[in-house]
């Protein structure tokens, strides 16, 4: 049966505060992961799967499906998280995420992981894969959707403008791509480690729609991407989410240390209190 | 005469399969996969000269159940894309040929930079890709036909140069026979076993009858199949060995035969000697002035096998 999707905003923010629990507890279990890029990222996914993508996860190959490459794959907690609540595998999967023999890699694998579209985590990869999927739907005239978010810091691999560049040549307006700027990579602030100002006008020049919105605002989320959706124009577009890494946990935010970080129990503690 | 990459261009122009794509990177006349573009432009797709970008896009291809045939120089497949065929395409065990040309030493003038030497070892460091290295264009063409029919990553190792097909040069009963994974025993011999892949089948062809002369019986096979590995034929096979290939001694053909030999001959005899480039770059050169400098001629496998036996 096709995922029923929802417009309610409050179901959605409950949906995404629920997530960002499950993100903290993940890591924290794991004693690894990457909260910081998770948490900025969560509300932009429910909103991909509660609210606008045709999926159906009790037949997850679902030929005519809308699909969601995270090509930023360290920040699979989150898409872990939404798609365990979706259906796609049982819950308790999640508390063994990271561990040996475990169905949950450290990065995104989509021979273990039922939900997951491509195999992610050497960055950059990500958007072209998306890229090939958006291009297979073209020649079987399938009208479903190829999502794809990336990040700001993995703006700096070379291989996201040749991805880029082939996208629009190909004229693929049945992808959708959502930049996650939280303006952080591991090293720090990515306009100290690798300036990566003007993106909008990069991928302007590289002819492909551009819209920009708040990363953290479910109606701004849900009514761009509705309005891209419905209007295909021969170009791939281009959403600029701008986010905060680490959102929802004061001592996360806005800070580079906790890219990679998990919280340990006190902190889990304090960060699931600020969530309730 | 022609070249693998010709047998190549031609078959996979011929394949009949609606869900076959293929994808280059501004090579399309030179890997001649410009032929299948002029026959199906819908299903032809050039990324230009961005080679990681084509792997990880023939990777999202085939997802949607696309049988995917990636092409360009052997160099780049090999090395400048690797990241992608090995997260891309090997991790997410997907259904993508790259069918990749001008490989090893005998591209010739183009020099190193262009010279694939360790391909085969660094494909077969890869879990779930399989390794092929058609000798001749006749077999070129069925590995290309098997491949199609089968699923999951492959690598197909091809040359640029125009060579002849086993059977003309020899006779009928030279004919490359592909069996996927099985090595082919061309000469049957009990004094030794030469094994060989590519181009260089012929020169060990062209040895085993030299030797003849000499009363020295040897065994041919031709390992087109680089993995998974023939071991049972590596085995088998009469001993000494000696295995010749167009590519580097510490990562290829002869590497792997090598650890069959040590791990798995219990007290037979292990003795081999390995012909290929040891350890360092290629250059610019005729092809068969190139295999002189590198000690990869007819005679060099006549004497390999004289100093064994």
């Amino acid at each position: 049966m096709r995922f029923k999707l929802t417009s309610d905003i409050k179901v959605l923010k409950e949906k995404a505060n629920q997530m960002r629990r499950n993100i903290l507890i993940m890591c924290n279990k794991a004693q690894s992961g990457h909260p910081g890029g998770s948490l900025s990222a969560i509300d932009i996914i429910v909103g991909l799967y509660y609210s606008v993508m045709m999926h159906n996860p009790s037949n997850p190959k679902w030929v005519d499906r809308d699909r969601f490459v995270l090509s930023k794959g360290h920040c699979c907690p989150a898409l872990y998280a939404v798609l365990a609540d979706c259906g796609y595998f049982p819950l308790k999967w999640l508390y063994k995420f990271r561990k040996i023999d475990s169905k949950l890699q450290g990065h995104p694998s989509m021979v273990d992981t039922p939900g997951i579209e491509m195999s992610t985590g050497s960055l950059g990869q990500g958007l072209s894969a998306a890229a090939g999927m958006a291009l297979g739907y073209k020649i079987d005239n399938n009208s479903g959707i190829i999502y794809c978010m990336i990040g700001d810091g993995e703006c700096n691999e070379g291989q996201i403008w040749e991805a880029a560049m082939s996208a629009a040549h190909y004229k693929l307006d049945n992808l959708i791509v959502i930049l996650d700027k939280n303006r952080l990579q591991i090293d720090g602030f990515t306009k100290d480690v690798m300036d990566s100002s003007s993106l909008a006008a990069k991928f302007k020049a590289f002819n492909w729609n551009i819209s920009e919105i708040d990363g953290h605002n479910c109606k701004e989320i849900i009514s761009i991407l509705n309005k891209v959706i419905k209007n295909p124009n021969g170009k791939p577009s281009m959403i600029i989410a701008n986010t905060v890494k680490g959102k929802g946990i004061s001592f996360m935010e806005n800070k580079p240390e906790w890219h990679g970080k998990a919280p340990n129990d006190e902190e889990l503690e304090v960060a699931l209190k600020e969530l309730q | 005469m022609k070249a693998t990459r010709d047998a190549y261009g031609e078959t996979l122009a011929g394949l009949k399969n609606p869900n076959i794509v293929v994808v280059d990177a501004d090579l399309s006349v030179s890997t001649r996969t410009s032929k299948f573009a002029k026959k199906h432009p819908k299903r032809f797709f050039d990324f230009g000269i961005a080679e990681a970008n084509m792997i990880s896009q023939a990777a999202g291809l085939a997802t949607t159940g696309k049988i995917v045939f990636a092409s360009t120089f052997a160099c780049f497949a090999s090395a400048r894309a690797l990241d992608q065929v090995r997260v891309s395409v090997c991790y997410s065990k997907l259904n993508v040929k790259i069918c990749a040309t001008h490989a090893g030493l005998t591209i010739g003038e183009d020099g190193a930079s262009h010279q694939a030497l360790s391909d085969i070892g660094i494909m077969r460091s890869m879990p779930y890709m399989k390794v092929f290295v058609p000798a001749d264009p006749n077999e070129t063409e069925q590995i290309i036909r098997w491949i199609a029919k089968d699923d999951g990553p492959t690598y197909v190792r091809l040359g640029r140069n125009k060579i002849a097909d086993l059977h003309d040069k020899f006779g009928k009963s030279y004919k490359t026979k592909f069996c996927y994974a099985r090595a082919q025993k061309i000469i049957d011999g009990k004094h030794a076993t030469i094994i060989a892949c590519g181009y260089m089948v012929e020169k060990a062809l062209e040895a085993a009858m030299k030797l003849v002369e000499d009363k020295i019986h040897v065994t041919v096979l031709n390992m087109s199949t680089l993995k998974p590995l023939d071991e049972k034929a590596i085995l088998r096979c009469p001993k000494p060995i000696v295995t010749v290939e167009e590519g580097m001694l510490n990562s290829g053909l002869g590497n792997a035969v090598a650890a069959v030999l040590c791990e798995k001959a219990g007290k037979k005899d292990t003795r081999m000697i390995r012909l290929g480039v040891d350890n360092q770059f290629g250059q610019s050169g005729k092809p068969e002035e190139l295999l002189k400098h590198y000690h990869l001629q007819t005679e060099n496998i006549v004497r390999a096998v004289k100093r064994l036996v």
